[in-house]
């Protein structure tokens, strides 16, 4: 089917591929039963993985730059409603605007607030370009929150500068977003998600891709591949235990940090994990930097103040941590001594986007923001450099180490960069793909390695009594929580890693009976690989940095000595083992006092 | 290798009569992909209890058949 949509612009071969044993039927509901996997092959100028915040711009951009390029959206879901903004979004959290900030500002605070581990250049870019990336937006319909006098309507909420820019009535930004990828013309893809990134003498050629309906199977060429899947959101298990009661949208489960570094892609700083301060049980966004600049805060159990600021990083995590177990919790966000009209404005913001059924969360708990509290507690771990700072590593063109293969959004290590970051790296990466393949031709792809991929993919399809895709993930999360959570402990961490390991043999447990659970099998694997990556890095980096994100019990402080540097992870191929080293620095572009400025929020 | 049928409590609720045969609004713009019709009414239904509560299926459903609750483990 995808071959229908496509017929224009590429070379289209249906080929079978006889020599596989599996050879299943199942019930697609109408009752059509149909032999699958059919492998689909495809051929495009740039392949953009994951239409979410940045894919979606990636697309754009590289239509503009190139119209006569075949550009092609490969999305799991649909992108009129995927990812983190499929129900919009209330503010943007990293705009720099003229005359509110500056570039260079930013550049500093970011660097106080990732502890000085960063690629200065890379966030220079998110700081350069957001104000373009948000007057274009505005172009096509999103609003975003003026003053009387239509200037620009910015909040402090970070430490020292002013980047929170509020959007009330961002509630159709996905869709509005996936009307100019279909009015630039651009293929769609939907529902089928990437599998894996084939690769020819280190350059990137192309993807496998499973149909997560038919079951077909995509392979798909392109002479460059942009990854945008997202954060890794299903790594730590929720407290409430619901598997998909995750604050990132749990499509996003770390496909592009297992598919990069199966590739042989270097990934940096795992160990800087993703903790938020969330809404209890309902896992979503308490939404402190809406809600702030009306006057409320994060208080703890007494109503007090503990944080000085209610931006997320590690060590405002750490704070939020300490008061919790300084029998000073629960802690919530403050808003009962506001006024009426005050919080009835917070509430239409709160519950018209982003997360909008905590309206119903709060009422089915008989919860009003007038007289309670909203409980908030730590969540469970992840992978996001959106939020916090571990990633496949970029440069400032959102090149990988493999050539051809970029990266953008969460899964791109450059730190805080959040939605306006997603944006701008997706421009980037697209911008530079368009020049990078005008010199190169498509690769050839390997028959015996599809056949494997093949196999792979339909592994559990043989065992439809093996254990279900929801047990095996949730005892592997479980596992995430009990060694991985911090505080670090070594012990703890070195069981886990030998658990993530070993759980490769409990993965040829599994068992599917369609393609939706081959879907989830597959998440699986790319959930496993972060777990271990995760561990491995934890392990590695024997200091704690980032606050409550990389805080280990063994080794209590920053030690700049010997770990102000990134930590790499790669695949081995050789021994096809996981390999950790640490790589030094890029130069500063802005010189920062790391020893004078600390990223202290606590209140004295 | 034992298996079971377990009864969950799920969130996506369907208003039968409200559902139209011909419509597949909900099913499209699940990011999870968990809705379906079921084969014999035509009617869509939660196949998969996998929710975000994220809300688009219910927002784009043009005769408002469709109503989500928190998932019992959260609510
Ligand atoms: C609840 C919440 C609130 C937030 N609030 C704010 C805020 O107020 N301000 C702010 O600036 N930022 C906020 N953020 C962060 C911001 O939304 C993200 O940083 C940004 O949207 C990430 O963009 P992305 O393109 O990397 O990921 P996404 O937009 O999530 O896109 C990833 C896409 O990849 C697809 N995909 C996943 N796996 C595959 C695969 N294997 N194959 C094909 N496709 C795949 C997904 O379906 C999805 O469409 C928030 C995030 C969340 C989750």
């Amino acid at each position: 089917m995808g071959i229908k949509i496509l017929n224009t612009l590429i070379v289209s071969v249906n080929t079978k591929i006889p020599d596989i044993s599996v050879h299943l039927e199942y019930n697609m509901g109408n009752k059509n039963n149909k032999n699958f996997m059919e492998i689909i092959n495809l051929e495009v100028d740039f392949l953009v993985v994951g239409g979410g915040t940045a894919g979606c711009m990636a697309a754009v951009k590289a239509k503009q730059k190139s119209p006569e390029s075949s550009v092609l959206v490969l999305e799991k879901a649909n992108i009129r409603r995927s990812g983190a903004i499929a129900m919009g979004m209330d503010g943007v959290n990293t705009a720099v605007i003229p005359g509110n900030s500056t570039p260079e500002q930013y550049v500093r605070e970011i660097t106080i607030a990732n502890d000085g581990i960063l690629d200065q250049s890379a966030v220079h870019t998110t700081g350069l370009l957001g104000f373009e990336v948000i007057q274009e937006l505005e172009e096509w319909g999103v609003k975003f929150q003026k003053d009387n006098e239509g200037k620009y309507d910015l909040k402090q909420v970070h430490r020292v500068g002013k980047y929170v820019l509020p959007m009330p009535e961002g509630k159709d930004l996905k869709k509005i977003l996936s009307r100019q990828v279909k009015r630039n013309k651009i293929k769609i893809i939907n529902r089928v998600m990437a599998t894996s990134v084939l690769t020819q003498n280190g350059r990137a050629i192309g993807i496998t891709g499973l149909d997560v309906r038919s079951g077909d199977m995509y392979v798909i060429k392109s002479k460059a591949i942009l990854l945008c899947t997202g954060a890794c959101g299903r790594l730590g298990l929720p407290a409430s235990g619901y598997l998909y009661g995750t604050y990132e949208n749990p499509t996003n489960a770390g496909d592009g940090y297992s598919m990069a570094y199966q590739a042989g892609a270097k990934l940096s700083n795992i160990e800087c994990f993703q903790i938020n301060p969330l809404i209890k049980d309902y896992n979503g966004p308490a939404c402190a930097y809406v809600a702030s600049p009306f006057g409320a805060y994060t208080a703890n159990a007494s109503g007090n103040r503990f944080i000085s600021c209610d931006y997320w990083s590690g060590q405002m995590m750490l704070e939020v941590w300490r008061e919790l177990n300084s029998g000073q919790g629960p802690v919530h966000l403050k808003m009962y001594h506001l006024d009426e009209s005050t919080i009835s404005e917070i509430e239409r913001i709160l519950f018209d986007n982003e997360r909008p059924s905590r309206e119903r969360f709060h009422a089915g708990r008989g919860e009003n923001y007038r007289k309670d509290g909203v409980e908030m507690n730590i969540s469970e771990i992840g992978l996001c450099s959106g939020h916090s700072a571990s990633g496949v590593q970029v440069d400032e063109h959102m090149r990988t180490s493999i050539p051809g293969l970029y990266a953008a959004g969460d899964m791109a290590n450059v730190p805080h960069n959040y939605m306006i970051g997603a944006f701008v790296s997706g421009r980037v990466a697209a911008e530079h793909a368009m020049s990078y393949i005008q010199d190169v031709d498509h690769g050839q792809v390997d028959l015996d390695i599809i056949n494997t991929e093949k196999e792979r993919i339909l592994a559990p399809l043989k065992n439809p009594n093996g254990i279900p895709h929801t047990q095996v993930e949730y005892k592997l999360r479980r596992y995430v929580n009990d060694y991985l959570q911090p505080p670090k402990s070594p012990k703890n961490m070195m069981i886990g890693l030998e658990k993530f390991i070993d759980y490769q043999n409990v993965m040829d447990e599994l068992g599917a009976r369609d393609p939706h659970e081959l879907m989830r099998c597959m998440e699986i694997n790319f959930i496993r690989d972060c777990a271990e990556m995760a561990a491995k890095a934890s392990l590695y980096r024997t200091e704690s940095r980032w606050g409550l994100y990389h805080y280990r019990l063994d080794f209590p402080n920053r030690n700049d000595e010997e770990w102000m540097c990134n930590t790499i992870i790669k695949k081995c191929f050789e021994k096809n083992e996981m390999t950790i080293s640490k790589e030094e620095l890029k130069p500063y572009l802005f010189d920062v006092n790391l020893n004078a400025e600390k990223y202290d929020v606590s209140v004295a | 290798m034992a298996l079971t049928t377990n009864r969950v409590d799920v969130p996506v609720i369907v208003d039968e009569n409200k559902c139209l045969e011909k419509c597949k609004a909900c099913i499209e713009v699940c990011p999870l992909d968990v809705l379906a019709k079921n084969p014999e009414t035509g009617k869509a239904y939660m196949k998969y209890d996998e929710c975000w509560f994220c809300l688009p299926c219910e927002k784009e459903c043009p005769v408002g058949a469709i109503t989500v609750q928190i998932p019992f483990l959260l609510r």
